[in-house]
């Protein structure tokens, strides 16, 4: 058979998930190419979900070449934690839990300590694993589209051995030409996901079938209400004001964290089409569900300058 | 002035379908494409403004953020109290306080037809790097025009930067046409204008639209303020506008390897982005440099083995044959493979606020590999503003040249017209590990293909065997007045009477001779010692102990020197003088010049020194004579 009598290749052009997608699998691959111990953050949500996907796509057929470190703090929704194991567990990768000791031994929780606990389980509880495990990248779940100061990150975002992040004095990230050399006791933070937006997350788990937790789903769970967040009564340690009872509501979750600070939506959507069809209806943005993003514009800015994403 | 918040075309409210009929709705948006695009323009030709009004008219902003928007409007806006569409692009809390965007920053809007990627940079002169950065990944560029202001300068820089970076689709939105009255005749004499500049940098087509960000004329519906535009709105256009990706899949197969796949013994796949044309199974390819040929057995993927890909996909390759392959090899079309070089002319932006050093090593990232290179001093320098060429010495941060440059070795290219992918690389300094320039392949250099090393019948060891010795270079390094001569001369001596074969290479007679159309800048000194090295290794292959004594400051010189020659012929000597005791001996009165600002770019006064951090020998000329630091060379020497 001689090659030449087939026809010629049919012209496509490349959808846009397709070009995302081809677009982060060449990221993660540069990335294990180049970094000498390499972690990929997975907190559970649907951005971790789809970037562990991507990641099982890139080194097919072997396991991603790298483990999952979730920093923990104790403090998630327990439908997370058991879509955690499984996910590590069917992709065949190793799965690292760090739980800042000091907030642990201390009892540091959101109800009584504030941005504290943000503070200490998130920000220092990342740094403290990052240093222990000596992993020189890390790959994180963060978009450009979530918030007004992340349209400028980079996709190799360096931190200083400190684990700082310096506005000014980022790289250039010119065509697919990623500058990944660094210097003993730097890090660097790679966001796969830059270029894809929330509609783009969902429409890729719809396409592909990606397991998620189910409480982005709708069903009828307990929830109170606290300074017009509706919280979801997870398990007895959340502290109910004297004759308050948690009521049962039809709600779902936009976006998943430590439960007493995720704020949940008044829902009948129950499937994968319902959820989206939702979130195209809707007029709030996706981040507004976060405790954390209230205080002023260019919070989120500060928290990355000290470490957190 | 009021902003209108309705949004002019019901296309672009929220689909009916999305409420009717998810399912359909989604199955239509499975199959958008995608393009990235790039606005330029400066801070008052209303870009911000534009791109606000694209993320608003396109349902891309929300209740919240809409409610923000208005709050900090009124706070920091410019629009008087109204809607400054501006805030809503704006971003890290520094520049908002300065009021301009002063980076890179990516946003993104969807219709019903495209996703959309848009890089929004500022226009502002010292910003080309952004411009440039924003550029590179572009399918299109829109650059703005303020009616009322007509082509400036700025119009003309952002258009070269385009076309230097190779966008084809250029959109020229001559926008605020409100403020000129929606004048037809204003538009026309715009388009004339800016016609006679595209023809001059050779810019094949353009396509004006007469805009109002501010208002939303022609952005989505046509608009009834000016009847006499019969053109497409520039939504229309962007959804129109061929990619790049698309493109490239006419040309022949490109493939950078990324990573070679081994997960056990019986499988090895090469990874990587599909940079141009198509690959079935059976197609016969070539691995360059090596040239190796063998044919594609499957490409594999997580969904399956594929009976075809193409340009812009990400793949894994097995071939028939076991041949070397591996990360920084391109995989290429068997019959119709890319050039390899290792000579280059090329157009370089510079973006590191350090200067470029001809000569110097840099670390060189093409595709997926990586090498060193030197650049040579710039052919010329562009001005970006008047594009005159410009003689220049050398490339300092937003300046764009044209110059030559040399891999360590000879790598798979392809002029940066013809394939971006293999054409267009960064430059990394090998110290700080910042990424220094961009640059782009115009062409090899004709002598890298012809020119080949004379196989010698006499070689070096036939040399050095010849006088019973290993050559070596022996390079001393230290600041001016630290004893390396001293010292050099003294090792010289005793090598002579051990009846070993050397030479000594000083820093001053160098500078007579060789070297004295060399200044003391910082450039000079590289290429100062480039031709040290250089002189070292022909007199190292002759089988000569080489002896150097130059006070040669800067490590990645010496590094250079030492990547010249073969493993553990070079031997660095740290000669290690505090510079108070440098400069209290003074032995030239050089010190004393230079404090008195008589001698400039003296190393230790005005010029860095960066000592070695490995040198192979270091000696401490303060707790040691001379006589004993040559002693203790020698017999380093003796015992190699």
């Amino acid at each position: 058979m001689t090659f030449d009598e087939r026809p010629p290749v049919s012209q496509q052009t490349l959808t846009h998930l397709q070009r995302l997608e081809a677009e982060s699998i060449h990221i993660l691959r540069e990335v294990v190419a180049n970094a000498d111990n390499p972690v990929m953050l997975y907190s559970v949500g649907k951005d971790s979900a789809c970037m562990l996907h991507l990641a099982k796509k890139a080194f097919y057929p072997a396991p991603p070449p790298f483990p999952l470190l979730h920093v923990d703090t104790t403090w998630k929704f327990r439908a997370m934690y058991e879509l955690r194991d499984k996910a590590a567990h069917d992709a065949g990768m190793e799965l690292i839990i760090h739980q800042n000791p000091e907030a642990l031994e201390q009892g540091i929780n959101p109800f009584d300590h504030g941005s504290l606990h943000t503070d200490m389980w998130k920000t220092d509880g990342l740094k403290q694993a990052l240093t222990k495990y000596n992993f020189d990248v890390a790959f994180g779940g963060a978009r450009r589209d979530e918030e007004k100061s992340r349209a400028k990150e980079r996709v190799f975002s360096f931190r200083s051995a400190n684990h700082r992040w310096d506005p000014k004095n980022q790289r250039p990230e010119l065509w697919k030409l990623y500058n990944t050399r660094k210097a003993k006791g730097e890090s660097i933070r790679v966001f796969p996901l830059s270029n894809w937006t929330e509609l783009d997350i969902w429409q890729y788990i719809h396409l592909e079938g990606i397991e998620i937790v189910p409480l982005y789903f709708s069903q009828p769970r307990p929830v109170v209400e606290r300074g017009g967040l509706l919280l979801m009564v997870d398990d007895d340690r959340f502290p109910l004001a004297p004759g308050e009872v948690p009521q049962m509501r039809s709600i779902r979750f936009r976006t998943l964290g430590c439960y007493p600070l995720t704020g949940a939506v008044e829902s009948t959507a129950a499937t994968l089409p319902e959820v989206i069809q939702e979130m195209l209806l809707t007029t709030t943005s996706e981040r507004q569900g976060r405790a954390i993003d209230h205080d002023q514009a260019a919070s989120m800015e500060k928290k990355k300058q000290e470490g957190y994403f | 002035m009021t902003a209108d918040l309705t949004p002019k075309s019901p296309a672009y409210v929220a689909d009916r379908l999305i409420a009717e009929d998810i399912d359909a709705y989604l199955e239509q948006h499975q199959h958008k494409t995608m393009l990235r695009f790039i606005t330029c323009g400066s801070v008052d030709d209303g870009k911000s403004t534009l791109i606000g009004r694209l993320l608003y008219d396109s349902k891309m902003i929300f209740e919240d953020q809409l409610a923000s928007l208005e709050k900090d409007s009124k706070a920091v806006g410019t629009q008087g109290g109204d809607i400054d569409f501006a805030l809503l692009v704006d971003g890290l809390a520094a520049e908002r306080e300065q009021g301009i965007t002063i980076d890179v920053a990516y946003r993104f809007f969807a219709t019903d037809k495209r996703k959309f990627i848009v890089a929004d940079t500022p226009g502002h002169e010292q910003y080309t790097r952004n411009m440039v950065t924003g550029a590179s990944t572009a399918d299109l560029a829109v650059i703005l025009i303020d009616a009322r202001q007509g082509v400036l300068t700025q119009t003309r820089r952002h258009s070269y930067l385009v076309h230097l970076l190779g966008i084809r689709n250029v959109v020229l939105a001559i926008n605020k046409m409100d403020l000129v009255g929606y004048s037809q005749e204003r538009f026309y004499e715009i388009v004339t204008d800016y016609s006679h500049f595209a023809q001059q940098i050779g810019m094949e087509s353009f396509l004006p639209i007469p805009i109002s960000g501010l208002k939303g004329d022609n952005i989505v519906a046509h608009s009834a303020n000016m009847p006499w535009y019969q053109g497409p709105t520039l939504l229309a256009h962007l959804e129109e506008a061929p990619v790049n990706d698309a493109r490239m899949q006419d040309y022949a197969f490109r493939m950078p390897v990324q990573w070679v796949n081994r997960p056990n013994l019986d499988f090895r796949g090469f990874a990587g982005q599909i940079g141009a044309g198509t690959i079935r199974p059976g197609d016969a390819i070539r691995v360059l440099p090596s040239g190796k040929t063998s044919t594609v057995k499957s490409i594999v993927t997580f969904d399956g083995d594929l009976d075809q890909a193409v340009a812009g996909q990400s793949v894994t390759l097995t071939f028939a044959d076991e041949i070397d392959c591996s990360r920084g090899d391109v995989i290429v079309q068997a019959d119709e493979p890319c050039e390899v070089a290792d000579q280059f002319e090329c157009t370089l932006v510079w973006m590191a606020e350090a200067e470029m050093l001809p000569g110097r090593p840099y670390l060189l990232k093409l595709g997926t590999q990586t090498v060193t290179a030197s650049v040579t001093e710039p052919k010329y320098e562009i001005n970006v503003n008047t594009l005159e060429h410009l003689a220049a010495r050398t490339l300092g941060l937003n300046a764009i040249g044209v110059c030559n440059i040399s891999t360590d070795r000879p790598i798979p290219f392809e002029a940066y017209t013809a394939n971006p992918d293999l054409g267009g690389f960064i430059l990394i300094d090998r110290i700080t590990n910042a990424t220094v320039a961009a640059g782009m392949i115009h062409f090899a250099l004709r002598r890298s293909q012809n020119i080949h090393w004379q196989a010698l019948e006499i070689d070096r060891q036939a040399h050095a065997a010849q006088k019973n010795q290993s050559p070596k270079v022996v390079w001393f390094t230290g600041l001016s007045g630290s004893g390396k001569s001293t010292i050099a001369n003294l090792v010289e001596k005793k090598l002579y009477a051990l009846g070993k074969h050397s030479f000594l290479l000083d820093g001053d007679n160098i500078r007579h001779g060789l070297n004295r159309d060399l200044g003391f800048t910082d450039a000079d000194r590289v290429e100062n010692i480039r031709r040290v090295g250089e002189v070292a290794r022909l007199m190292a292959d002759a089988g000569l102990i080489v002896l150097t004594a130059f006070i040669s400051p800067f490590r990645s010189e010496r590094r250079m020197v030492r990547e010249l020659m073969p493993e553990g012929e070079f031997i660095e000597v740290f000669v290690n003088t505090p510079l108070a005791v440098a400069e209290a001996r003074d032995v030239k009165g050089l010190y004393k010049k230079a404090r008195a600002g008589a001698l400039k770019n003296f190393t230790g006064i005005d010029s860095p020194y960066e000592p070695p951090e490995q040198a192979e020998i270091e000696v401490d000329t303060v707790s040691m004579t001379a006589e004993e630091a040559a002693e203790r060379i020698v017999s380093y020497l003796l015992n190699r």
